[in-house]
């Protein structure tokens, strides 16, 4: 059964791609997710906050407060002459290492939200050997003067400082939170972007009520998650150049299905790997496999975009008279 | 001759760049001054360093100074270049290898920052009290009297010693120069490698012992030969100082720099001539080059060999017109006929003459004097008071110079305004606040200057005794003449104040020149600055026309996203006014250094810092001076007016700055203070304060508990004890039924005393309903509300106490009612040790001795001026003391055999006058088992009437039974210190006082680091911490205290957290002190020295229970007894990763940034130590478990 896929522009042996998740950064889980059929890697990111806390933190408690405390304590730490790591160093090196183990395509992550210096990892990434560089723009427009443009124009703007400092194939994980999603994928197809991942899966806090606190808590997608990024990805098939990427709820080998024939040119999965082990991956396999071969399919290509928005006959399904619909069947 | 690199640094710095490049072993310890130079040797071993012969050094930290020196006395032995660096104590407790050492005519160099010896008092600070210590244990003795010298003698000491077969030790002032930075020649390592000859390192090595040619020595002698043997070591004295000469005289031609057993400097026919060594030699140096220009016939003679001193070398360095002579010595030696060097002066010239070898034409008059005992100022002006008194038909002798001794009458008076400091050199003084980065700026300052232009430059920084709020004075000098200074700067033409409010507190232009520039960091407009300034500092400004210029460098700090530090800005503005460097000039420069600085911390900092400098040049602006003085704001007095007089006359003085000016009669001649006087020390150091919300309390009492300060606090009273209360002070019901009916209940701030730290807020778990963002404690800025909260604290002291009876004080609620007798020290903000200090005087303050180990509780809890352990209205309270670092639990065991036997005489005596007080009373008395606070009080009764019945009775056994009552009543002794002592140093000590079952409570502060020093590394610090001595981060786990202790069986020991579980840590408490034998709490002790913001501090213990890296236990070895397993577990299961914990604090988290392989190895590594840890435990705690039998009551 052929199941290649081409992603931006990377060859991948099957359509299953790791999402950005801290088992991506463990050589042996990356491997194991090698064997078991995962076709590309994509690191965990790296954080703009993550690398501007550290060298903030460590300038603080090196230099400042843990100065000058008295006479016996004119310091509290050595100060070694070199430093490394405060410029990702630690994640290049993963990154490096993960990708001299594995024939896979490594994607690199930089996840910020404004238009800093941090943009400047692209290049390391880059330099330091990843096939393609996926940006995860996360902002939460808390500012109730922040006009929707201006968010938008915030997006574009990191997009094309990235594009700038990078050869090598760029893809923006969006958010379904645009008031029109099809006109910002086209203003990011437009800025270069080579891929369209839908969609980021924004972490909302949780409340303690005991403690009266708002608490991070990591959650795992349900099944159901996969109707928003299947809804658009057929939307936007055909309708943009870059290659599109489908995330959210993905459970089986149907699921990766149900992805490429809304137009997707691969599919992400995280929880999944949570929740059943790094091996689903080709117990999903499997399931592609069966199906396609029960139905007679040759190849992913043939079905990729065949259900998607140009291509469905009842579009009705993809518009506002569905929700009428659904709402009568309840 | 090699060419030079001129550097800047410090001496401690010089003497270790010496030391580390010729060693192969190095054995360090920490004791301020000198710990800085172990900690260099650790960094540069941890960097990979080498030394002269391409191999690195072996540097190993070890228990005490007594085990550096056994270990170099060892690695010497065994054929190993060793080395190691001391001060003070430390160098005490080298004494006995030294004397090995010496014996075994053994080479090696010793490098000591001289230090006060603790006598009356301990100090940190510098003199020869130390030093002089150790010259009779046949060390040569070579002084430095600069840091140019450091790096120098260190050389010339580690040369001489191969080639002599004498070890040496080398000394410099400690401070004075170990903290002064200079601008020095190096020395280079080809002049290094053509100092130390490879035939004197072979023939060293041969003396190796080694099985392969075996030998033995440290024999047991009698006294047929001992004596004998005694003398042998005679003719390698003899030739030392001709070694050391030779030495001197290769080094001049390597460097050019000459140098003599005995420098003189001065007139070759001078009559009247000082001789002395140290860094006053260089002051005395300055002075004398002046008052040669004014024809005077004076001469100085400085001395660098001092043991073996040689009578002739001595001798032929004096002129030979000599009449009178001042030897001074920077020690005492009470009950002495002289101070050491004065002897040995004596002896010298006697000798000559009777020899008949004296070059002087008559017997030269000699006169001994004292002066700069811990680093007591030594200026220009009080040598020449001395060169003065010299010309006087009977100078005094054995006199002091630098004090006013009204009671001996040895003082010599000096001219205050005599003044030698040169116009042509910069002088400036900075004022700043410890962490807002002052000194590092002028640390940076100084390298600009000096790397980048001719000049020659000086810095000397001065910290107060507080760990909190500490005020920084930084001392700057530049010239383009080597700078001799050796004193602070008494007129200074430059005056920088980085913290507005130190113009309230302090006399910040006391030391500005007429017509200086005056530089302030201003909350206020240019429009506006002169109006809040006070009315003297506008006085000052405008009789001494200073130039003056402000800045608001926190608004630029804010606005560059510097938060509170205003290091660069201020640096930025003294370049952009100084007129030291061009202004563009200076700019370029200071972004250079701060690229070198903060670049290898990344990119975003060093931006950061860019920007600060832009917009500085922006912000900064010249004030307009009128012609007079017109602010309303002028200063109070620094303390209240009924305060004691001791406070008023000492104390004040003390917190003033003013504490130099003291007359010796006002000093209390055996080192006894009163206690309870930190509170007429108003120091306003918060910026926020907290404030109480009533209605959202719910009356826990955990902000009043975790309090670091016993700023917070709360009380239990009578609705009539409200009257007269202030119309802002707050009061609600009681809740819940511990109190009766109609009792009122207020939390209270003191909102002069508090620091801000904000654990209180942090920790308060009371919610608004309305808002979740408002607790029932939050912050507010403290200016607006510090009259009225003033007022309101002041009404809450006057208050009554709750009765203790009626307190339950095994709740932490209840605890909080007690009266803390530890208050407002000078700890830390946010400090993890003070709120168990505080708690254990809460619950037995009125009945408490404490031994303190020396360290950070110490300092915080006796340094001068003021004292933070207090009494009751009773009048009752702790007594505290300290002896030593390594001594404590001896000390503490001490009170309680003294303690015990007086008891014990009082019962004897007791039984003797029954008939007399009365059969009944007594048997009470006697059959008291004094378990809790009622038992107690009614013995106290019980006492007081005894008391008053043989005050009526006159034999000799009432009056000493009367001496010896209160003892009748139960005492509580407790041993208190941090992991350097106790896992360390003391740990000895500690072993075998646990072990005598003494009924003892010992509280160890465990911050897993030696804090006072700075951050070394204890036998407490846990895997992968990064710390001073663990440059590399820690390889190896903790050291298991609590287990070793419950080794014994009768041992009490508990393992607490208070951030994490205060109930837990209030119990244990309770049953260390119920406990008839030894008890030992380890407390967890969050520490600035682990790199995280102490406010968060309660989160953190959590952590560190919640990963496993902190246990909760009691093991209670009443237990058995009522068939019960005497270990409880009281934390449970791990439920998160050690890393979890390790990466919220930069000593774990920065080793990831130094060596992330390394990180990640360790990072492994710890938490399998925690693992195996827990299981063990578990187990532990279930060994009864069969029976089903667990105290977890």
């Amino acid at each position: 059964m052929e199941l290649q896929t081409d992603y931006m522009g990377l060859k991948l042996k099957n359509p299953i791609v790791a999402s950005a998740c801290p088992l991506t950064k463990d050589l042996d889980r990356v491997k194991e997710m090698e064997e078991s059929g995962v076709a590309g890697i994509i690191l965990p990111s790296l954080f703009e906050e993550e690398i501007s806390y550290d060298q903030h933190a460590m300038d603080q408690f090196l230099n400042y407060s843990t100065h000058s405390v008295g006479s016996e304590a004119t310091s509290f730490f050595p100060e070694p002459e070199n430093f490394k790591n405060f410029e990702g160093e630690e994640y290049l090196e993963s990154l490096r290492r993960i990708k001299a183990s594995v024939g896979i395509p490594i994607i690199g992550s930089l996840n910020g939200s404004t238009a800093g210096g941090w943009v400047k990892y692209a290049k390391l990434i880059q330099e330091a050997g990843a096939d393609a560089l996926e940006l995860n723009i996360f902002f939460i427009p808390t500012e109730v003067n922040l006009t929707g443009a201006e968010v938008e124009n915030r997006y574009v703007e990191i997009l094309k400082l990235v594009k700038a400092q990078v050869s090598i194939p760029v893809a923006i994980k969006m958010t379904p939170f645009f008031s029109s999603i099809g006109n910002m994928a086209k203003r990011f197809d437009d800025a270069g972007a080579n891929g369209l991942v839908l969609f980021n899966r924004f972490q909302g806090p949780d409340f303690d009520l005991d403690k009266l606190e708002a608490a991070m808590k990591p959650s795992f997608s349900t099944h159901s998650d996969i109707r928003l990024p299947l809804h658009w990805t057929a939307i936007l098939f055909g309708k943009v150049k870059a290659s599109l990427a489908a995330t959210r709820g993905i459970k089986s080998g149907i699921d990766v299905l149900k992805m490429i024939m809304a137009g997707a040119d691969a599919t992400m999965i995280t929880s999944l790997f949570y929740q059943e082990g790094v091996y689903c991956a080709s117990r999903i396999i499997k399931e592609m496999t069966h199906w396609m071969e029960e139905h007679e399919y040759q190849s992913i290509r043939q079905m990729k975009g065949s259900m998607s928005y140009i291509h469905v006959a009842d579009k009705s399904a993809f518009v506002r008279a569905n929700y009428m619909k659904m709402l009568r069947a309840i | 001759m090699t060419t030079s690199n001129k550097i800047l640094i410090d001496g401690n710095e010089a003497a270790a760049h010496i030391a580390y490049r010729v060693s192969e072993v190095i054995a360090i310890y920490p004791i301020t001054p000198s710990s800085n130079m172990g900690e260099w040797a650790d960094a540069w071993s941890a960097e990979a360093t080498p030394n002269i012969w391409g191999t690195i050094p072996n540097v190993v930290e070890m228990q005490s100074e007594g085990g550096a020196a056994g270990a170099v006395h060892g690695a010497l032995q065994a054929g190993s270049l060793s080395t190691t660096f001391t001060a003070s104590q430390g160098l005490l407790l080298m004494i006995p290898n030294m004397y090995k050492i010496a014996g075994e005519l053994t080479p090696t160099v010793f490098h000591i920052a001289a230090r006060s010896l603790a006598a009356q008092a301990l100090s940190i600070f510098g003199d020869h009290s130390d030093v002089m210590s150790a010259r009779q244990t046949g060390f040569a003795m070579l002084c430095s009297n600069s840091v140019q010298e450091t790096m120098d003698m260190a050389l010339i000491a580690h040369a001489a010693t191969l080639q002599a077969s004498v070890p040496f030790v080398h000394f410099f002032d400690g401070f004075r120069t170990s903290h002064e930075v200079a601008k020095i020649d190096e020395v280079s390592d080809s002049t290094i490698k053509a100092m130390i000859h490879d035939e004197d390192v072979m023939n060293f090595r041969e003396r190796a012992l080694t099985p392969d040619r075996p030998v033995i020595r440290g024999t047991a002698q009698n006294p047929d030969v001992y004596f004998q043997g005694r003398e042998t070591c005679n003719p390698f004295y003899a030739r030392t100082p001709q070694i050391v000469d030779d030495c001197m005289k290769s080094f001049a031609k390597l460097t050019g720099r000459k140098y003599d057993l005995f420098n003189y400097v001065g007139a070759p026919d001078a009559e009247r001539v000082i001789v002395m060594m140290g860094s006053g030699a260089e002051a005395a140096h300055e002075l004398v080059d002046v008052l040669l220009e004014r024809g005077e016939k004076i001469g100085l003679l400085k001395v660098r060999l001092y043991r073996p001193f040689s009578i002739e070398r001595f001798v032929q360095a004096l002129p030979k017109t000599l009449k009178s002579l001042a030897v001074l010595d920077r020690t005492k030696e009470p009950g002495a006929i002289g101070d050491p060097l004065y002897l040995d002066v004596v002896t010298a010239i006697t000798e000559t003459f009777q020899n008949g070898a004296a070059p002087f034409k008559t017997f030269p008059k000699i006169f001994g004097g004292r002066y700069g005992l811990s680093s007591k100022e030594f200026t220009p002006a009080m040598i020449k008071a001395v060169y003065d008194e010299l010309k006087k038909e009977r100078p005094k002798n054995h006199f002091t110079i630098g004090i006013n001794d009204d009671v001996s009458h040895t003082s010599l008076e000096w001219d205050k305004n005599f003044s030698i400091e040169k116009e042509s050199t910069f002088r400036g003084i900075f004022w700043g606040l410890g962490a807002d980065g002052t000194v590092s700026a002028n640390k940076n300052s100084i390298k600009i200057i000096g790397e980048e232009t001719e000049n020659f430059a000086q810095g000397y920084f001065v910290y107060d005794s507080k760990k909190s709020g500490s005020v920084t004075t930084s001392y700057l000098r530049f010239g383009k003449n080597p700078i001799r200074s050796s004193y602070l700067i008494s007129t200074a033409n430059f005056v920088a104040c980085h913290q507005f409010q130190f113009l309230e507190q302090f006399d910040v232009l006391e030391k500005a020149a007429p017509g200086a520039t005056f530089l302030l960091n201003s909350p206020y407009s240019k429009d506006q600055v002169w109006d809040h300034l006070p009315h003297s500092v506008q006085e000052t400004i405008i009789a001494k026309k200073l130039n003056f210029h402000a800045i608001d460098a926190v608004k630029v700090a804010r606005e560059t996203g510097m938060g509170g530090r205003v290091n660069t800005i201020m640096q930025t503005c003294f370049f952009a006014i100084s007129g030291i460097l061009p202004a563009d000039e200076s700019i370029a420069k200071i972004k250079l250094a701060i690229k070198k600085t903060f670049g290898k911390k990344g990119d975003e900092i060093v931006n950061q810092n860019y920007k600060a400098v832009d917009m500085t040049v922006q912000n900064l602006f010249k004030v307009i001076v009128p012609q007079r003085a017109t602010s309303k704001i002028v200063l109070s007095s620094a303390v209240a007016d009924h305060a004691p007089d001791f406070v008023k006359q000492v104390t004040c003085a003390i917190m003033a700055g003013k504490g130099d000016e003291l007359p010796v009669s006002k000093i209390p001649h055996d080192g006894t203070y009163p206690v309870g006087t930190t509170k007429w020390e108003k120091r306003n150091i918060a910026q926020d304060i907290p404030v109480w919300e009533s209605d959202i309390c719910i009356q826990c009492g955990k902000c009043a508990f975790i309090c670091p300060h016993g700023v917070i606090r709360s009380k239990v009273y009578e609705e009539k004890d409200l009257s007269g209360a202030p119309a802002t002070y707050k009061s609600t019901k009681t809740k819940g039924n511990d109190f009766g009916a109609g009792t009122l209940y207020t939390i209270q701030v003191a909102p002069e005393d508090c620091t801000g730290c904000e654990l209180c807020v942090e920790i308060c778990p009371a919610k608004s309903k309305t808002d979740s963002s408002k607790k029932a404690i939050n912050m507010a800025p403290q200016r607006p509300i510090r009259e009225t909260e003033k007022a309101n604290w002041d009404f809450f002291l006057i208050i009554p106490e709750y009765d203790r009876n009626k307190i339950k004080s095994h709740t932490v609620k209840g605890s909080q009612i007690l009266q803390p007798l530890f208050e407002f020290s000078g700890a830390c903000a946010g400090c993890g040790e003070t709120p168990y200090i505080k708690l254990a005087t809460q619950l037995f303050g009125d009945r408490m001795l404490v031994a303190n180990a020396t360290g950070c509780s110490s300092i915080y809890g006796g340094n001068l001026p003021t004292t933070p352990y207090t009494h009751e209205t009773s009048g009752r309270g702790p007594a505290w003391s300290n002896s030593l670092f390594e001594d404590n639990a001896e000390f503490g065991l001490g009170y309680r055999l003294a303690i015990n036997k007086k008891k014990v005489q009082a019962e004897e005596l007791l039984k003797k006058l029954s008939s007399q007080v009365g059969d009944s009373l007594v048997t009470s008395i006697l059959n008291s088992n004094q378990t809790d606070e009622a038992e107690i009080f009614a013995q106290r009764e019980r006492v007081a009437v005894l008391k008053d019945k043989i005050s009526k009775i006159s034999t000799s056994d009432a009056k000493h039974l009367s001496s010896l009552a209160d003892y009748l009543v139960k005492k509580s002794v407790w041993i208190i210190g941090g992991d350097g002592w106790a896992y360390d140093i003391g740990y000895g000590g500690l072993d075998h006082v646990l072990a005598s079952g003494a009924d003892v409570n010992v509280l160890v502060l465990d911050t897993e680091v030696y804090s006072n020093t700075g951050g070394q590394m204890s036998k407490s610090t846990p895997i992968g911490a990064v710390a001073k001595f663990a440059a590399a981060g820690r390889p190896t786990g903790k050291k298991d205290l609590g287990l070793l202790a419950m080794s014994y069986g009768h041992v009490y020991v508990a393992k607490v957290a208070m951030g994490a579980n205060d109930t837990h840590t209030l119990k244990a408490f309770l049953e260390a002190e119920r406990y008839p034998g030894p008890s030992l709490i380890i407390a967890y002790s969050p520490c600035i020295a682990h790199g995280y913001n102490l406010r968060y501090q309660a989160t953190q213990q959590k952590m560190a229970v919640d990963s496993g890296h902190w246990h909760l236990y009691r093991y209670n070895p009443d237990s058995p007894q009522k068939g019960l397993n005497p270990f409880v577990m009281d934390s449970k299961t791990p439920k998160t990763q050690l890393k979890d914990y390790m990466d919220q604090e930069a000593r774990f988290k920065m080793l990831k940034k130094i060596d992330p392989a390394r990180a990640e190895l360790l990072y492994g590594k710890a938490q399998q130590f925690v693992n195996e840890k827990y299981k063990f435990y578990d187990a532990l705690a279930k060994m009864n478990q069969a029976e089903g039998k667990t105290d977890q009551t």
